[in-house]
This record gives C-alpha cells, structure tokens and sequence, in this order.
C-alpha cells in the first residue's frame, strides 16, 4: 500500500469514496472523491452525512484542492479530508494549513523530512482552516 | 522604512534553514530536478543558460543604504561583480552557484531582505510607486498598503499553487508611474468621504495576450482590504485555467467572463470572507504606517539651486522631479548609459548609492521599474553634491525617460525562454541617439525591448516596443508604436513585417523623423502618434 498519512483522533474512515456525482445519487453515501475540477460547494447541502472526503491533486502544480479544502473547512465540515495524487512532501504543511487531515501521495514520504517540514514555522502571516493565530495578532492581542 | 519585528525575522530565518534544507537534499540526490524545481522557483532561484539566477525580493522597490551595500556585497562575495535591477524593481544575480544560494539568504536575512516568492506560481513581489513618500501627487504613502499585502500573502497557504504567478501593484496617485494597470490586480487609493480606500483592478498584464486591467470594485475600504484580495485571488484559483500555460493568468479568466462578472463572482466570495477574520486590526495597519511616516526633513532648506555647471543643469532638468517638502527633490539615477546593459549595476556603483542614501536621502533608495534607481529625498542645495559622486561613478547619466532609457529584458544572452537577444539592439539604439541634445529633442519616449513573447521587457507598453522573435533561426525584431504602462495606459501595435538589429534601428530613426516632422506644440512621440494613427509611420519605414 502507497503511503498513508493521518492526523486525526478516531479512526480512519473505511467505507470507499464514490465520484461526485455517485454520491448526489445515493442518499446514504458517506465518504467521497472530488476531482480537480469539480466544485466543493456542491458538497455543502450534505455535509451532514460525510465522513470523509477526499480531494484529488493530479499534479502538485495543481491547486484548486487548497481551496476546496478551505471551503469545506469554513463551511463547518469536521470529517476526514484527504489529499489524494501528486502530493508533495514540501506541500503537506500547506495542506494541513487548509485543514487536509490525511494524506495519501502516490510517492512515498521521507517520515524524517515531512516531520522536520512540519516542525519548521512556528509562526504564520494569515488565516487558514487550522485555526494558527497569525502574527498580526500576536502583536496586538 | 518598515522593519521587522522579532515575527517577521523569524519567518524570514526558518525560510534560510528551510532552503538550506532543500538544497541539500537536492545536491545528495535525494530531490531530482524535477521535484526540486518548484522549491527552488518559490525561491526566486532559476536554472538559466549559463548558471543559476537568484532573484531577490525588494519589496515595493524601497531599500536603505545598508541593504543596498548588502547587494554590493552578495555581487562580489558570490557573482560577478555586479546586479541587475529588474522591470519588478527586484534585483537578480546571473552568476549564482546553487551550493551558495543557501549562504547568500542567510547574508540577505542580516538586513531584513529575502527572496520569498520572486518566482512560481504564487503572489509575487508587490510593486509600488518608486516616488511614494516623496511625491507631491499622491493622496498617501501606498507603502503601508502594499506592506500589508507582502505579509498576507507570505506562505498564503490557500495560494501557493495558482494557475501561474500574480502580480499586484498599489499607487496612490493620478499620474500612474509603476504599470498599476498591466498587473493581474492593481489597487490606486482613492479617498471618499474622508476616507482613503482602494480602488481595485484586476485581469491587466503583458505577454502573449497583453490587456488593460478593467476596475472591479471603485472603493474597498482598508478594514476589508486583505478579505476582498482573498476573495479575488480565490476565484481566480478556483476557475483561472490550467489546461494551457499561455491561457493561465487571471487576465484571461477576467476577459472570458467578463470584468462584471468576476467582480460579481468576487463579491460573492467576499460575503463569506468576513466571518473569517482575516483582516488585521486598525492598530495593525497603524504600526505598518507609522514605519512610513515622514522621514525627519530639514524645514530649513533652501529651495534655491545653484545651476551654473550647464552639465549638472541638464542633469537636473531631466532626471530630477519635484518632491511635496519644499527645499527637497527626488533625483533618479540612470542605469542606462549609452553602451551598458539597462539595470545593470557594479558593486561599487551599488555601494555608491548606498553611500549618497546615507548621507543625502534619508537613508532611503527606490527601484523603478524601469530598471532605475532613486534617491527619494534629497534637499536642493546637495543636490551638485549628489551629481558629482554620481558622475564620478558612471551614474549621471541625464537620460530618464528619453529614448536612451531603455527597458530591455536579459534575452537570449541570458534567458533560457528567449528567441532573440535584447541587449545588443538596447545598446545600438542608444549609440544611434547617443547625442543627448538630439534625444532631448525628441523628448519623452518610452522604448521597450523583449526579447521573446513572454513580454518581460515591456514592448505592449512602449510609444515604440520592439519584440524579438525567431523567424528561421535567425534574430527578427518586430517594431510596436503607441504602447504606454503610465496614467494614459495603451497597448502598442505592430508596424508591419520584422527587421534584423540594424534594420530595426534604421526603422526607429524613421518613425522619430516623422514625429519631428508632424508634431504640434508640445506633443509627445506618441501623442503624435495617437493624433495621426499608424499609417505615416508604415509609409515611412516600409513606403
């Protein structure tokens, strides 16, 4: 199995992601995968009932899944969310910023670098999903 | 001048060890090319013909005198012996071994400098107007604005990977000196009701496609600055193209749907921003100001100058403009002289001008960008004083915005994406017009050289563009006529078939003749030009 990275408390989400439009078909669908193209927002009415959703990245130049990920995040979703396909080890800090909680590249991961990456700033310019407090308010409360 | 607090310094330290971190998995072979190339790019570091190239971030294009003798310092310690400022009033370094690069961040890290994010598909340099604090134009300093911006959108974690790079400018005055609306967004203050906010355009650039950026918001107040750029730049990531590199910029995401909608897409967006949180308290915005407020002038100086030495008067009358202090002018030192490569400066004519900031401007140098330096607040009567150092070290040279001030990309002498050099022909424009009473004559006159379509010397926004390309492996320059990236912004046209160098100066010469011929009063070369359209500038290169 390719390399699977998650970051959160309970357990990882079993049942299979089904396409975008197999999951607005069937009611009871609750993990799905959206492709580079596609809109998160289409997601929002049904929230409820994900559990994990996974966002693909064909290429790591390819980064409309940062904002689907904020998206969903701001929308309120707390489920699992994946990042899927070409993701880079430099990348995975970003992504954990715009609240991806797991992880599965297509190329392994040095355990070492990405520990070191996400270890590195301890400080942030901006708002994102993960809630850091940016520097701007640390200077003023 | 802004500088860092313990925050920002710390950010740009962990930047040092991180590509410190990258480089050396590069060179141990743990990271190919292919997956280093992105780490090095969001770095400002290119692979080019000969060797690696480092561009280096100078915000806003402000710098002080010991940043620039900083850059003195990294030319000779780790290049040649010299830097070239650049149309994003950065500078880059064409000579740059990748082992060093690590050392040289370190080096620029000591004085507060960086090279985050000068390349790559992300929110580049935010460039501003190279008269800002000084000019007697504008509304208010737009540095604070544009200082808010660079740490918004340092590491934004949501735009990072956009369709291709974003460029944003902010101005605060009518008279639009830095291209604002050729950037994918520029922002112009406005004040309403008392209030100073931006006015927002988005979609403009050059290239391939080149087009004026259409207003889409006529005021954003400074409390909703940061969330509204987000909405923008989110709907750009969102639906800007990535099936086709040459179709990526948002300028062609805002001309397909139209600048009504994009606003309207961007407002939507906005709506939601707010519950965010994302933009800085008042106090926040006040901090960064107070950096920028005005420097302490001498209110005693004589607004009086001694114009006796005929060389430094003409000097004065070209390249020296009015400041808002009375007693104080705003000098631009040429990097353009007749022969040299256009931005081009050593590292003692760096150290130089880091000297004359010091001790005659306020400790403060600006990059234009048309590949200029400034010292922005110099008082009249040191004015000669300044002239002479000047002169002394090649840089008085009194050509600012005459045909001889000439942007001009690197080219195929540098560039690895270039068809066609731009150096050479910059260099025989200016040896064709060397005589400096005959570039007076012919008065203001924007010439712009690239040197492939890629558009990085300007030529859309030139009164006369010239565009090298490559017609059957060999150099062919097409000449344009009526660009402007000023106030009175315009995309220049194409004459009509290419020429090679010599052929294209011959063609300048021509249609400058014609200009001396049918111009009226005090137009301009391309007022003439606008007046008269193309036709007896067609009849006279090609009748």
């Amino acid at each position: 199995m390719a390399d699977f990275l998650y970051y959160r408390d309970d357990a990882p989400h079993e049942e299979p992601a089904v396409t975008l439009d197999g999951f607005l078909d069937q009611a009871n669908a609750s993990a799905v995968r959206i492709e580079a193209g596609e809109d998160a927002r289409a997601l929002l009415p049904h929230l409820e009932r994900l559990r994990m959703i996974e966002v693909s990245f064909p290429t790591f130049k390819d980064g409309r899944g940062y904002s689907a990920a904020q998206i969903l995040r701001e929308a309120g979703y707390d489920g699992e969310l994946r990042a899927q396909g070409d993701v880079l080890v430099d990348q995975i800090p970003f992504m954990r910023r715009c609240g991806f909680d797991s992880f599965s590249p297509e190329t392994p991961v040095d355990p070492a670098t990405l520990q070191a990456s996400l270890d590195r700033y301890d400080q942030v310019y901006q708002r994102a999903a993960d809630g850091a407090v940016p520097v701007w308010k640390l200077r003023h409360g | 001048m802004y500088r860092y607090d313990q925050y920002d310094q710390q950010i740009v330290d962990t930047r040092v060890e991180e590509f410190r971190d990258q480089v050396k998995r590069r060179l141990s072979g743990a990271l190919t090319e292919d997956q280093f190339k992105p780490l090095r790019l969001m770095n400002g570091l290119y692979l080019q013909l000969h060797a690696y190239m480092l561009r280096v971030a100078v915000p806003y294009g402000t710098l002080d005198g010991r940043q620039m003798r900083m850059l003195a310092e990294i030319a000779r310690k780790y290049d040649r012996g010299y830097g070239h400022f650049t149309t994003r009033q950065n500078i880059q370094y064409n000579w740059i071994k990748l082992a060093d690069a690590p050392d040289i961040l370190a080096d620029l890290a000591t004085v507060e400098m960086h090279a985050i994010q000068t390349s790559g598909n992300c929110i580049r340099n935010i460039s501003s107007d190279q008269f800002a604090g000084a000019a007697a134009d504008e509304i208010a300093d737009p540095r604070p604005w544009a200082e808010l911006l660079r740490q918004w959108s340092t590491f934004h974690p949501e735009f990072s990977y956009l369709p291709r790079k974003f460029k944003i400018c902010v101005i605060a005055s009518d008279e639009d000196r830095a291209a604002m609306r050729l950037h994918d967004i520029g922002i112009q203050l406005v004040v309403r009701d008392g209030q100073i906010g931006a006015k927002v355009f988005a979609g403009g650039g050059m290239g391939r496609t080149p087009m004026i950026a259409p207003e889409i918001n006529d005021f954003v107040a400074i409390a909703d600055l940061l969330s509204y750029v987000e909405a923008a730049l989110r709907v750009y990531n969102r639906h800007g193209r990535r099936d086709n590199i040459y179709k990526a910029r948002i300028k062609i995401l805002v001309n397909d749907l139209g600048a009504e909608e994009y606003a309207r897409q961007v407002d939507e967006e906005f709506a939601g921003m707010k519950a965010r949180d994302i933009d800085p308290p008042a106090a926040e915005f006040d901090r960064i100001a107070a950096f920028f407020a005005p420097p302490a002038f001498d209110a005693d100086a004589p607004d009086t100058i001694d114009r006796s030495d005929p060389d430094f008067a003409v000097w004065l009358d070209q390249n020296v403009r009015a400041h808002k202090q009375p007693g104080y002018a705003i000098a631009t030192i040429s990097l353009k002289p007749v022969g040299g490569i256009p931005g081009d400066a050593s590292a003692e004519q760096m150290d130089v001008v880091a000297d004359l900031a010091e001790r005659y401007s306020l400790d403060e140098v600006r990059v234009t960008h048309s590949q200029n330096l400034v010292l922005p607040h110099v008082r009249k009567a040191d004015l000669y004083t300044v002239w002479q150092a000047l002169r002394d070290a090649g840089l008085a040279e009194a050509n600012l915005d005459l045909i001889s001030d000439i942007i001009a990309c690197p080219g195929l002498d540098y560039c690895s994406l270039a068809n066609a050099r731009s150096i050479p022909v910059a260099q025989k424009i200016a040896q064709r017009f060397a005589d400096l009473d005959r570039q007076r004559e012919l008065g203001e006159l924007k010439l712009k050289i690239s040197g492939c379509i890629n558009a990085c010397g300007h030529h859309h926004a030139g009164h006369i563009g010239i565009l090298g390309v490559d017609r059957k492996g060999t150099e062919n320059y097409q000449l344009l006529l009526g660009g402007s990236g000023a106030e009175d912004v315009s995309l220049a046209k194409i004459t009509g078939p290419g020429f090679d160098e010599d052929g294209v100066v011959d063609a300048i010469e021509k249609v400058t003749n014609v200009y001396l011929g049918a111009r009226q009063d005090d137009e301009r070369f391309v007022d003439t030009y606008r007046r008269l359209g193309m036709e007896p500038f067609k009849e006279a290169i090609y009748g």
